[in-house]
């Protein structure tokens, strides 16, 4: 092999060739795909919506939810003012739905964001640490993972005695390993690649590796899933309420509401319906937005 | 100045002293001394993997030592010892007259101060989300430096290896060529100044075209900076383009260890002159027939008794089941040794002494 | 193999184990003196103390909860606060109603899920894999208590065409399959029960039968000659795995998600039992459904693992 003459300028590399187009952050092409997504962006405007309307429900709402009307009871849709009729206390639907969307959004949201700060936690810890601690922390969760989520919500609240705070708590009990485990694989993933060695022989130590290095590529698919778990949390949770496990009466919540009217499904059963159907949209919404995130997200870069 | 002997057959410069150097020119930059790594297999209790098993080389400041072997002979654990990214179960490296790791020597923060890595360019090796100017600056920025005199300590490093920084700075590594990313590997390894590095397969992964850019990048840089390498590498070609002295390993151990003309016009040992062979000619009356070494490498958990070469070996004997060959002693910079009982007068193998 | 077989029963008995002690806890996480929660409000004084020796709540609590466990190995489950009945007669009279509410839900979901999955799987980005996707989506978050209130008010209120609630006027007692009379009533519980399995596997199957699609072997398959049938069975054969697992799963889901069907359609099962129980803060009754369903989904799981190292050699090798 012939000896390439070592005094030609190091400059002239013929790879110096200009970029086609211009450089990008990871964040800003997600967002640019997420733009050119008719679906995703529908059902965020619907999600966007429903959350505007349960901050400000006292402006939004036309009736006073609480107040009950002993002739206006269970009246159908479009009754007098009333747009979406009366429940069984008269009391107006439309703006019992707008008051429940502030119980359900908190009981959905809430749970799943400490669940995701400790679960995620214990997953980096466990991922990071790997050996003896990470089996320890891994067989733990697997304990929880042994319950099926809606028996472990109900047995947790149930014992507890019901009420928003009791069924919030167990609702992150149920969401905790599974975080734990979506954090734990992802940060072993990331443990194993080249970079962190390499950051390793500079001499970093394991906190700065785990801020510099493995957090940013950690987020990504760990707030992908968290936003699934969201739709799953409010369907839980007002699985809870229509046990009878969540709010207490009167405050306005759909799965009570649902329970308190199941009754008079005989009556007016389009109103009746009605508080499974604002349940539906609102999870469908916040299921469709998480897989129009993860499907932008997931470009192999 | 008396300097150190110049290696026979060898394109080498005398170095320039680093104001760092704590031995003097005489003095190796790196001695490793019966280095031993173990890696127990998960489940078989008491078996283990024997990636490195004893071995023991020197440095000497200002060249480029080749080491080759093939796939599982543990040449990348060996590279991952050198600087502690793996503890080694036994023996000690000592940089520059000084010891790694115990009290009164060098430790190891501080000698990854001095010596560094390069990696094989495979999509892992930078960070997906960190721009490519930000990647080469975390080096010096976690030495101590602020941020703002990392990133142009970024800067220049990255022009010293032939990429634009206004350019490439804040690209992102998707949206280089493999042959960029390796620079910006070896730029990173270069940002924090060491003396030595390592590079471990720097070129296995890139084009032929692209190769041999980056291998007169290497030798460039390395005059530029007074630097001195381990080379790690399977090709043949490669190692002897650009080193002074070779290493051969087999199943975690050396066995052959000389001047890199001698090694490859003269081998000694039977494992590398039939890797030398296997290498096909270009010149169709040249053809081969049968293969130098049959056989596949055995299994690294249980390693054949005594010469671990002489399943595959053309001229093994009772002997060389018994007793694993010795490293001939080593003698200087010169020194061409193999560690074959053929080369040992007095060990009993029918060929010993004769060739 | 056989290791592999060991190795995970002996894992699933500290599993066991842990899930014994959640139940346990329920007791301790109650409001109130946990002695009220096991016995009826209008207990003697006597029977107080008898109960308080025999639950051994003088003393410590790790001891308590040998004691609990003690019972529990025996069939012990205690008594029902509100029936006055062993628990455990009641926990297996409620889970055979279950079973036979998952012995149909379970074929039916599965089946119907996996065949909407493979087919979408198979013809990716076409309008049946959208179709398949959509109401995979749709499925998964519709409240199935909802939509089983919804299918009361339509097939139950509107045109009469099925009853409403419970399993009949014989109830349990008298309950023949064969016959529609009896067997009419389960016909809106099970669908009910079977659409969110259904939704999930069909979209685990989709992705699972996308993925092995576009493994490189699959192309190898067809240049060899092989017809499109038979490489159809091979990529469903190779995505078995995956699907298995949340098969599992979703057995899970049924023993637990039941009780929401069951509370809509006052369906005399373990889930309906549960939902009685909170309301009547009958805790022993709680713990020993809570207790019996959780085991059986770890051993579910267990089966499900070892049937998957069965189907998929991979896993046998670890």
């Amino acid at each position: 092999m012939s000896d390439i003459a070592l005094d030609k300028p190091l400059e002239t590399f013929d790879e110096q060739a200009a970029p086609a187009t211009l450089v990008r952050g990871y964040w800003q092409s997600v967002f640019n795909r997420l733009r050119h997504d008719p679906v995703t962006l529908f059902f965020a405007a619907i999600v966007l919506l429903i959350v505007l309307a349960a901050i400000f429900a006292p402006l939004v709402a036309p009736f006073d939810p609480y107040k009950d009307s002993v002739i206006a009871r269970l009246k159908p849709i479009g009754w007098r003012d009333h747009l979406l009729g009366t429940d069984e206390l008269g009391r107006d639907m439309l703006s019992r739905l707008i008051y429940g969307g502030r119980v359900s959004l908190l009981m959905g949201v809430v749970p799943v964001l400490i669940a995701s700060i400790v679960g995620g936690l214990l997953g980096v810890v466990g991922g990071f640490a790997g050996g003896r601690v990470n089996t320890a922390i891994m067989r733990a969760m697997d304990v929880f993972y042994a319950f099926p989520s809606v028996l472990l919500a109900v047995a947790v609240a149930g014992a507890m005695g019901g009420g928003i705070g009791n069924g919030m708590l167990a609702l992150t009990l149920v969401f905790i390993p599974p975080m734990c485990r979506v954090t734990e694989t992802a940060t072993t993933q990331v443990r194993a690649l080249d970079y962190i060695e390499a950051a390793r022989a500079t001499g970093a130590g394991t906190i700065t590796i785990i801020r510099y290095h493995v957090l940013g590529n950690v987020l990504g698919p760990v707030f992908v899933y968290a936003s699934s778990l969201v739709s799953v949390s409010i369907l839980l949770a007002s699985g809870l309420s229509f046990l009878g496990l969540g709010v207490r009466p009167p405050t306005a919540d759909w799965g009570l509401m649902l329970s308190t009217l199941r009754q008079s499904i005989y009556v007016v059963p389009f109103v009746c319906a009605l508080p499974g159907a604002a349940i539906f949209v609102t999870s469908i919404s916040f299921n469709l937005v998480s897989d129009g995130l993860r499907a932008a997200m997931d470009v192999r870069m | 100045m008396a300097l150190a002997p110049v290696p026979v057959g060898s394109r080498f410069d005398p170095p320039v002293i680093d104001p760092r150097d704590r031995g003097g020119p005489a003095q190796p930059l790196l001695i490793a001394r019966e280095l031993r790594k173990h890696f127990p297999v998960k489940g078989a209790r008491g078996k283990s993997v024997q990636a490195v098993d004893g071995v023991s080389f020197t440095v000497r400041k200002g060249e480029t030592l080749g080491i080759v072997g093939e796939s599982g002979c543990g040449k990348s654990t060996l590279a991952r010892l050198l600087l502690h990214l793996v503890v080694p179960d036994a023996g000690e490296l000592v940089f520059d007259g000084e010891a790694v790791g115990t009290s009164g020597g060098i430790a190891v923060n501080a000698l990854r101060r001095q010596v560094q890595i390069v990696f094989q360019d495979s999509y892992s090796s930078l960070n997906p989300r960190m721009p490519v100017r930000d990647s080469v600056a975390f080096g010096p920025f976690i030495q101590g430096r602020k941020k703002a005199e990392a990133r142009d300590l970024a800067r220049d490093i990255l022009a010293k290896v032939g990429l634009n920084a206004d350019l490439f700075g804040p690209r992102y590594p998707h949206e280089l060529s493999g042959g960029q990313k390796q620079r910006v590997n070896i730029a990173r390894a270069l940002a924090t100044g060491p003396r030595m590095v390592i590079l471990d397969e720097p070129v296995s992964a890139l084009d032929k075209s692209v190769e041999a850019q980056v291998l007169n990048l290497l030798r460039a840089l390395k005059r530029q900076l007074n630097l001195t390498y381990v080379f790690i590498s399977h090709d043949l070609n490669v190692v002897r383009y650009i080193s002074d002295r070779v290493l051969v390993m087999y199943l975690g151990r050396i066995v052959e260890l000389g001047p890199v003309d001698m090694i490859f016009d003269r081998p000694l040992h039977p494992y590398t002159r039939a890797l030398l062979a296997s290498r096909p000619s270009m010149d169709p009356a040249h053809r081969i027939e049968e293969p130098p070494i049959s056989g596949d490498p055995p299994n690294p958990i249980d390693p054949p008794s005594g010469c671990r070469f002489r399943t595959r070996c053309p001229f093994a004997e009772p002997v060389c089941e018994h007793t694993a060959p010795p490293l001939a002693e080593w003698l200087g910079m010169n020194s061409h040794i193999a560690a074959c009982h053929m080369q040992d007068p007095g060990s009993g193998h029918s060929r010993a002494g004769r060739t | 193999m056989i290791f592999y077989i060991l190795r995970r029963i002996l894992y699933a008995i500290p599993i066991a184990f842990g899930v014994s002690v959640v139940c346990f806890s329920l007791v301790y996480i109650a409001p109130g003196d946990p002695l009220q929660t096991v016995m009826p409000p209008d207990a003697t004084a006597e029977t107080i103390e008898i109960v308080k020796h025999a639950y051994g709540f003088d003393k410590p609590i790790p001891m308590q909860y040998l004691i609990w466990l003690g019972h529990v190995l025996t069939g012990n489950f205690g008594m029902s606060i509100s029936t006055r009945r062993p628990v455990i007669l009641e926990v297996t009279d409620a889970l055979a109603n279950t079973s036979l509410l998952a012995a149909f839900a379970v074929p039916l979901s599965f089946s119907i899920g996996y065949a909407m999955g493979a087919i979408a799987g198979c013809f990716p980005g076409r309008w049946l894999d959208r179709l398949v996707t959509g109401t995979a989506v749709v499925g998964v978050s519709l409240p199935n208590y909802w939509l089983g209130i919804v299918l009361v008010v339509f097939f139950a209120v509107e045109y009469a065409l099925l009853p409403a609630t419970g399993m009949g006027p014989s109830g349990s007692t008298n309950f023949h399959i064969l016959e529609w009379s009896s067997a009419k009533y389960l016909v809106l519980p099970v669908f009910t029960l079977a659409m969110i399995p259904i939704g999930i596997l069909a979209r685990t199957t989709r992705a699972a039968v996308a993925e092995v699609r576009n493994q490189d072997f699959v192309q190898t398959l067809r240049a060899k000659g092989l017809s499109e049938w038979a490489v159809i069975r091979h990529v469903l054969k190779n995505s078995l795995p995956q699907v298995m697992a949340v098969m599992g799963l979703q057995f899970g889901y049924l023993l637990g998600g039941s009780i929401l069907v069951e509370t809509v359609f006052t369906w005399p099962g373990s889930g309906f039992l549960l939902s009685k129980a909170i309301i009547n803060r009958d805790v022993p009754v709680l713990q020993g459904t809570i207790l019996t369903l959780s085991l059986i989904f770890v051993a579910t799981n267990l089966v499900v693992d070892l049937l998957q190292s069965l189907v998929d050699p991979r896993i046998r090798r670890a």
